[in-house]
């Protein structure tokens, strides 16, 4: 099936851009008239993958940080968040609950958060060029 | 974000209104510590209610708060939980800890 409309951003990862982030995502799926409940599991798992490229992906630098959004007629929304940061060494390990690098004020809940408020999660990963996170959720019981 | 502190002898509260993530977890964590370690209260409340977003940085920033009212020998309370916080607090194991849970707005100190 191919997307009805679709639409990408980039901006650096300072961490400012987190409410812009998941508000410009929002206001882009809000054409597809969600439940309230589903846009807050999109706005939520936007910030989870924002806020990963900002503490882990850039953690000492400032890097640019890529969101792409398809929308499909049947109510399918996939979500691409793309940076070219340091990439994920373990993904296994940073894909269990509670697993932090990100220290003491860090709950460890980013992928777990993006997995349960989602229908499929896909992370790829590429150390030392990048990492990509899919997102996918159906809007609407269509 | 906003928040508004408000001290008592021995309970600090925090009320917290709109958007708790990574980006304004710091600036209120520096304060609310400054404040509990200034004060060693018996009990510091975090209001959630006039939220409308939180994400996993909210667990973060409870899961740092508890620490700290263990070391200053005090309790944690938090009011106006909704049902999301409340799942993701779940997928941190925090609802096994001694962190006390009331209603938005409730006045019944020690909670439950």
């Amino acid at each position: 099936m191919k997307h009805q409309n679709e639409m990408k951003l980039s901006f650096p990862s300072q961490s400012a851009n987190e409410g812009f982030a998941r508000a410009a995502v929002a206001a882009f799926v809000s054409q597809l008239n969600p439940p309230v409940d589903e846009l807050v599991d999109i706005r939520t798992a936007v910030s989870e993958a924002v806020t990963n490229c900002i503490l882990h992906a850039y953690p000492d630098t400032c890097g640019m940080i890529t969101l792409t959004v398809w929308l499909y007629p049947n109510g399918k929304t996939i979500i691409k968040v793309t940076d070219r940061g340091r990439g994920i060494d373990n993904l296994d390990k940073a894909l269990e609950p509670l697993f932090t690098t990100g220290g003491e004020e860090r709950s460890g809940l980013g992928f777990s958060v993006m997995q349960s408020f989602s229908d499929k999660l896909r992370v790829k990963s590429n150390p030392g060029k990048g990492t990509i996170v899919l997102i996918e959720k159906m809007i609407g019981n269509r | 974000m906003k928040y508004m502190l408000e001290t008592t002898r021995d309970e600090i509260r925090v009320f917290l209104s709109g958007e708790l993530d990574h980006h304004a977890s710091r600036p209120l964590r520096e304060q609310v510590d400054k404040a509990v370690e200034r004060g060693k209260p018996r009990l510091l409340r975090l209001d959630f209610a006039d939220l409308t977003f939180m994400d996993s940085s909210g667990i973060g920033l409870i899961m740092g708060r508890y620490r700290l009212m263990k070391i200053t020998g005090g309790k944690l309370l938090l009011t106006g939980v909704t049902d999301r916080i409340f799942q993701m607090m779940r997928m941190a194991g925090l609802e096994k800890l001694d962190i006390g849970l009331s209603p938005p707005g409730g006045d019944s100190g020690t909670g439950c």
